[in-house]
């Protein structure tokens, strides 16, 4: 008897609706988008900001209005979402033994945002936030 | 006593004979089955009672020998391990995902025992000596770093899980890579160097893009995504010290 196993390709562009955590996975993915345009938002800031003040004041003018808000606020959740999907994945890239035991993995994650509340607490104050 | 529920199950199995079929094609079972059965169960039954044909692998029947790996409702499992009280209406099964149907619900596993081949599966001492010697002595610490490692009953789920296998089917895919992990974090090993060669490429770990699927399906709380997370970092490691510090070698 001859073997003639039947193939089934998966489907190059629409797998990820064939279960949830694809879906989740793609969203995390998207994310990236929305983090890389706000990136060049801030390149373009620094560029205007080199180009005197006339050409920062206008910056600052197009990020006060309502469709560049909105972008920021996408911005904003995008990357919380990409930051805390990646502190949660830290304790399975990280894990610390100590003798024959493993720090939870609750502890490596929480390490890390505590270590972004800290961060961010500093760019704040070194921006003159408070 | 009291006795054992029953319940109808309707069952819609994907069928696919090499000899005659050029296409698989889903046939419907109903089947009487007690509350607690699993899915192994109502597929044993069918085959004893309404259709001989139906062909499917199992052994064990308790989610150790790892060999009755089936896509059930979509979802990568155990068929001894999915219980029919989980499921509600028509239950569907279909062989394991990625990978070519031999015959009804029996795929080829031969990509998967080839890729597991080429990671060297097995300890490579540092120093080999001699028998009168004595064994190569571990720690329960030393122990503790690849044990859950070494669960893996190579069941393959994590293979139909990963999207990443299907559609880049050249990836040497998780339980492999997770094996290679096993070995490379054990003090009686040495062989981590030869085992790059396939790890540390881009049919290696670098495929892998952390859907995490592999680790969500594992029925054996193994944890590939962990282990495939940490060879990149150590072969991050190794790229950084060769090509970035002077006089630094892999």
């Amino acid at each position: 008897m001859s073997r003639r196993p039947l193939v089934r390709e998966c489907p190059p562009t629409t797998w990820y609706f064939r279960q949830p955590r694809y879906l989740r996975y793609m969203s995390r993915e998207i994310t990236s988008i929305f983090v890389g345009a706000y990136c060049v938002l801030l390149v373009v800031g620094l560029q205007r900001l080199a180009a005197g003040p006339a050409a920062w004041e206008g910056f600052l003018q197009a990020l006060r209005t309502p469709a560049s808000i909105m972008f920021q606020f996408l911005a904003l959740v995008a990357a919380v979402y990409h930051a805390a999907t990646w502190f949660n994945a830290t304790q399975k890239a990280m894990p610390v033994q100590i003798g024959e035991d493993f720090v939870p993995g609750s502890v490596i994650s929480g390490a890390h945002y505590v270590a972004w509340a800290v961060l961010s607490l500093a760019i704040l104050y070194l921006a003159g936030v408070f | 006593m009291t006795p054992l529920k029953e319940r109808l199950v309707q069952l819609e199995v994907l069928r696919y004979n090499p000899d005659t079929d050029t296409e698989a094609h889903f046939q419907r079972y109903e089947v009487m089955c007690q509350e607690e059965w699993v899915v192994l169960d109502a597929l044993n039954k069918v085959k004893a009672d309404i259709d001989p044909t139906l062909n499917y692998r199992w052994s064990c029947h308790m989610a150790v020998c790892g060999s009755c790996g089936m896509m059930i409702n979509g979802e990568p499992k155990l068929s001894c391990h999915a219980f029919l009280r989980s499921y509600e209406g028509v239950i569907r099964v279909e062989p394991l995902a990625h990978f070519p149907i031999e015959r009804d619900l029996v795929t080829a596993p031969d990509d998967f025992m080839e890729k597991l081949k080429r990671v060297k599966p097995y300890v490579i001492p540092k120093e080999k000596k001699p028998i009168s010697e004595g064994e190569y002595k571990q720690t329960p610490a030393q122990l503790m770093k690849f044990r859950q490692y070494s669960m893996c009953i190579n069941c393959m789920l994590c293979y139909a899980a990963c999207p990443e296998y299907g559609l880049e089917p050249e990836f040497i895919g998780p339980a492999a890579l997770t094996m290679a992990h096993r070995y490379n974090l054990d003090s009686r090993d040495g062989g981590r160097k030869e085992r790059q060669e396939v790890v540390a490429t881009h049919e290696g770990v670098w495929t892998c893009t952390f859907v995490g699927a592999c680790s969500e399906v594992c029925p054996a709380h193994v944890d590939p995504a962990g282990a495939l997370q940490q060879l990149k970092i150590t072969s991050s490691i190794d790229w950084i010290v060769e090509h970035l510090i002077p006089g630094g070698k892999s």
